[in-house]
């Protein structure tokens, strides 16, 4: 199989109606959802199961007095109360993170953010176990609360981590990458620089469905089944192992129907822990699911980077360097989930999409008395943060050099024959053309007419303040997606490879094993349409199992976009074995020497004579059959394969928002959105384009919208769904949606994944055109009214603190 | 503890509960009918609509004890036996969902829509899904999938006419 060649379109079609291979697919999964038939964690009852709550802290910063567990205990419906003493006899109080650090699973010594959990109470009900968290009394000692992340190495900042070893300071660690004294030199030799600081705001994932578990301990064959809302199910299993001393063949990890995850559902949280610690407790099934304010205030938040970018450039706009120092804050654990060797993620992409020899980046990470997490919401390990960066300096550039946006961009963009290109923090990006996307970006957009009526309504504006401000925002972003490989790529150890099994049963009807997990993004629709576009059978006839560590190989799971690079992968070169194998099978049965036979959809027959051959069911029966076969090839049709991506994929894309700003209110409308992506050819164009879709609306969310801010003593301002925005279809426009294909050269089907990319390269684009509206060159989002109000006033806030 | 009757997807039903449990609850965890989903605590995401004598509610925010006497429309209800509303088929051909996970409150919307406007605007379309939130489409096919329910269902209802 090659890479770079785009398949045909084949019209053919399936009994079932559906493309052989690639092409638009409806999804198998929708029959159940459509009929409320989806089976999701909270959907799930075990006899005699019973229920858990968490009590959480009200403080984000107190030292733990005394809890007193009698009155809970005491409720007739209570069958345990646990709190951080009882975990701390079983050597569970705290539990490993991602990035080396430890967090706490019930409090024992201090509360560090408000939100965090403090007992857990298990019942017969889950109302009842809520009414006895009101009967629990604790008695806390409140501290000063480090909330402001620009003042957390203060020397009298409060230490937040005195739990560690000789810790006098809130410093987490500092991180570099690039080349400075290369920018040193660039920078005094450029024409214009131009320095901005830029914040990406706290947000959550929020997906619809909050996270839960529910867990059962069978005592009797010492095997434990958990029902939970992961995104890595075996990933999930081997830390139980390691953190608990289970035995890792007795743990069972089921993730059914997960609804949405954005990264929300990776991490393990104390809530899934202690619904275990609860089922060996009590020896019944235990479930946790946490409410919506539980789960915007205590589970993984996303970016939460204070920014300031340096950008050098000639006076004619060819950009020279690119600098930033980032102030990251971490929260009160660090918590972070990325591969090991990444403390700031990928966030050392930030050189972007263009063309330019000199970058570097500093990142300091600092605890304060807020949530854990930091990598979450679709955000390609930091990728987010990286175009964010980049796409707001090159404005900031062209705001300066008082050229158009598009223009500039079109200057320093990557050409098609600098790729595979390295850049100057290392990544080597695989394919692209990405002037190409630009254009056609501009085309859809009538780049050019939107410029003439954006003059027109600015000359009509200045004598009429009801004349809405138009703004025309860029981005061009590009996201490495599909991490490994394992060499270099690893979560707590765990390479990052990920494996597949596929079995063609004696009728040809057949099995995919995936250890990836959909959280909607269709995979055993997708995942099918590989099989099928490499071994011509229909997609109905492959039916794909994934979600349940019991029945699928081992991997590391769905996030960073990684389904299609690395399982996608695996899925067509198993696929690929078996084709190969069903080869040698064909020419025993056919009596022909293996050369002899040619491949066509889906069938083996011999060269010059299409009348003889065989179709893989009946390759697949004559395997399983008494044919004696050659030396070296075993009964059966199936192939196991361990896929090590050799290199991220590297889609990317060009957006163009336009919005009216009303100068009397500070409303932002959001009034068209254009998004040429290309992730190289599309499996199913349609479940591409839907992914899209659902990023775009995040960018208009975090742009607009979306925000987790703090008060100064640390309450967290945005705990619940009135606080929290989310966009709704009145502030999403109908997108408008265009494509190139450019296929990865190392990824056997030539695909790059896509499910991060729109929510990485829009947030830009739409701060971009609030700021063209307003016609100046910094601001930071969300830009809710009183945002974009005060940023009209020439008095801009800071979004992230409810401080002044 | 109370005792409440009411007819949920047509049949009756009846049970002892506590006054302060909330519809939701009852039909997911007393009657077992899970289609329904929650969300959040505070009456925003629309993930638990349901009909109450045929008008979309937040189950969230209904007492079960509200519903005593009264008639019920959950997801579960819309297919007729094998064959899908229109609203659902029109959410399966437009890729209306993606972790279904927001769906069922969505197709309670919808259909309810419909019902009272057959043919509506994207604008009216939006406007009528306003309280329903969805993390994964971006609404963008939502509203194509409400608008093919319309054009289909006029045309299902314009052969049933000439039959
Ligand atoms: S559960 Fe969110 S509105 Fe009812
Ligand atoms: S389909 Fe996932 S929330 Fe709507």
């Amino acid at each position: 199989m090659t890479a770079t060649e785009v398949p045909a379109p084949d019209d053919t079609r399936t009994p079932g109606g559906n493309p052989l291979g690639f092409g638009r697919m409806l999804r198998k999964e929708d029959a159940r959802f459509l009929r409320g038939q989806g089976r999701y964690v909270d959907d799930v009852v075990l006899p005699g199961m019973l229920h858990g709550a968490v009590l959480r802290s009200p403080y984000a910063h107190a030292r733990l007095v005394s809890i007193d567990t009698s009155a809970a205990e005491a409720h007739p419906r209570v069958k345990a109360v646990i709190t951080g003493q009882t975990l701390e006899s079983l050597n569970l109080a705290w539990m490993p993170t991602l990035s080396g650090d430890v967090t706490a699973v019930l409090a024992t010594d201090k509360v560090r953010f408000q939100g965090q959990e403090v007992a857990f109470v298990i019942a017969e009900d889950e109302y009842s176990a809520r009414d006895a968290l009101e009967l629990i009394d604790v008695e806390y000692d409140p501290l000063p609360a480090v909330v402001d992340a620009k003042h957390a190495l203060d020397p009298d900042a409060p230490v937040i981590r005195d739990d560690l070893e000789g810790r006098t300071d809130n410093h987490i660690y500092d991180w570099e990458a690039g080349d400075a004294q290369a920018c040193e030199e660039a920078f005094a030799k450029a024409d214009v620089v131009v320095s901005e600081d830029i914040i990406y705001p706290r947000v959550h994932p929020a997906p619809m469905e909050t996270c839960g578990s529910v867990a059962h301990m069978d005592k009797v064959t010492g095997k434990l089944t958990v029902w939970t809302t992961t995104q890595a199910p075996h990933a999930h299993r081997t830390v139980y192992a390691l953190v608990a001393g289970l035995p890792e063949h007795k743990i069972q990890i089921i993730s059914p129907d997960i609804g949405g995850g954005f990264g929300n559902k990776v991490g393990i949280y104390p809530g899934y822990v202690l619904s275990i610690v609860g089922s060996i407790v009590t020896g019944a099934p235990v479930k946790w699911m946490e409410d919506r304010s539980e789960n915007l205030m205590s589970t993984s938040f996303a970016r939460d980077y204070h920014m300031h970018g340096d950008i050098a450039a000639t006076k004619e706009g060819k950009i020279l360097a690119l600098r930033v120092n980032v102030l990251a804050d971490h929260g009160a654990f660090n918590g972070v989930a990325q591969p090991t060797k990444f403390p700031a993620g990928f966030f050392h992409i930030f050189t972007g999409s263009y063309d330019y020899p000199a970058a570097h980046c500093k990142v300091t990470a600092v605890y304060t008395n807020k949530a854990l997490g930091g990598v979450a919401y679709a955000c390609s390990f930091r990728i987010t943060e990286a175009v964010y960066l980049v796409e707001r300096m090159v404005d900031c550039l062209a705001f300066e050099l008082k050229m158009d946006p598009a223009e500039l961009r079109m200057k320093n963009l990557l050409r098609p024959e600098q790729f595979p290109y390295t850049s100057p923090t290392g990544w080597e990006y695989d394919s692209g053309d990405y002037p190409r996307a630009l254009s056609e970006a501009m085309r859809i957009a009538g780049y050019d007419d939107l410029r003439r009526e954006q003059a027109e309504r600015r000359a009509a504006a200045e004598s009429d303040p009801s004349v809405p401000l138009m703004g025309i925002g860029l981005s061009f972003f590009t996201e490495g997606v599909g991490a490994g490989p394992r060499k270099h790529m690893d979560i707590l150890g765990l390479g990052m490879a990920d494996g597949c099994e596929l079995r063609l049963h004696p009728t040809g009807k057949a099995q995919l094993r995936l250890s990836v997990q959909t959280q909607g993004q269709g995979h055993e629709t997708t995942f099918a349409q590989i099989v099928s576009h490499v071994l011509g059978i229909p997609p109905e006839d492959v039916e794909v199992l994934h979600g349940d560590t019991d029945n699928t190989p081992f991997g590391l799971g769905t996030y960073g976009s990684r389904s299609t690079p690395v399982s996608g992968a695996a899925a067509a070169v198993a696929a690929q074995r078996v084709k190969d194998k069903a080869r040698l099978i064909a020419a025993t049965s056919l009596e022909c020497s293996v050369d002899d036979l040619e491949w066509e959809h889906g069938r083996w027959f011999v060269k010059g004579d299409p009348t003889k051959g065989q179709t893989m069911a009946e390759i697949a029966m004559a395997a399983h059959s008494s044919l004696e076969l050659p030396e070296g090839v075993e009964g059966h049709l199936d192939a196991s394969v361990v896929y090590n991506p050799p290199n991220l994929t590297y889609p990317f894309g060009a957006y163009i928002c336009v919005v009216d700003v009303d100068r009397q209110t500070g409303v932002v409308k959001v009034r068209r959105f254009i998004a040429v992506d290309d992730c190289g050819p599309r499996i199913n164009p349609m479940i591409v384009e839907g992914q899209i879709h659902g990023g775009l609306a995040d960018g208009v969310g975090m742009a607009l919208m979306e925000v987790i801010a703090f008060d100064k003593e640390g309450n967290n301002l945005g705990g619940s769904f009135m606080d929290y925005l989310l966009p709704t279809s009145l502030e999403c426009p109908s997108w408008e949606l265009g494509m190139t294909v450019t296929p990865s050269p190392h990824h056997p089907i030539g695909t790059k994944g896509v499910g991060e990319s729109a929510t990485v390269g829009s947030p830009a684009a739409v701060v971009n055109a609030v700021l063209d509206a307003l016609q100046i060159r910094a601001a930071d989002m969300p830009f809710t009214p009183a945002m974009t109000w005060r940023a009209l006033q020439g008095r801009p806030m800071r979004p992230d603190l409810a401080i002044e | 503890m109370m005792r409440v009757s009411m007819r949920v997807n047509g049949a009756q039903t009846e049970a002892e509960i506590e006054p302060r449990l909330l519809l939701v609850h009852y039909l997911r965890n007393t009657l077992g009918l899970t289609g329904t989903h929650w969300g959040c605590d505070t009456s925003n995401c629309g993930a638990c609509t349901v009909w109450l004598d045929g008008l979309p509610v937040k189950s969230c925010t209904t007492l079960a004890a509200m519903a005593d006497g009264h008639e019920v429309r959950t997801v579960e209800d819309l297919a007729d036996g094998d064959s899908l509303d229109p609203v659902q088929q029109g959410f399966m051909q437009e890729h209306g969902l993606q972790c279904g996970f927001c769906t069922p409150g969505m197709l309670m919307t919808a259909r309810a829509l419909l019902d009272r406007d057959p043919d509506p605007d994207e604008a009216t379309i939006r406007e009528a899904i306003s309280g329903n939130l969805c993390r994964c489409t971006g609404y963008e096919n939502i509203v194509r999938a409400i608008r093919w329910a319309a054009e289909h269902q006029a045309a299902q209802a314009r052969e049933e006419a000439a039959l």
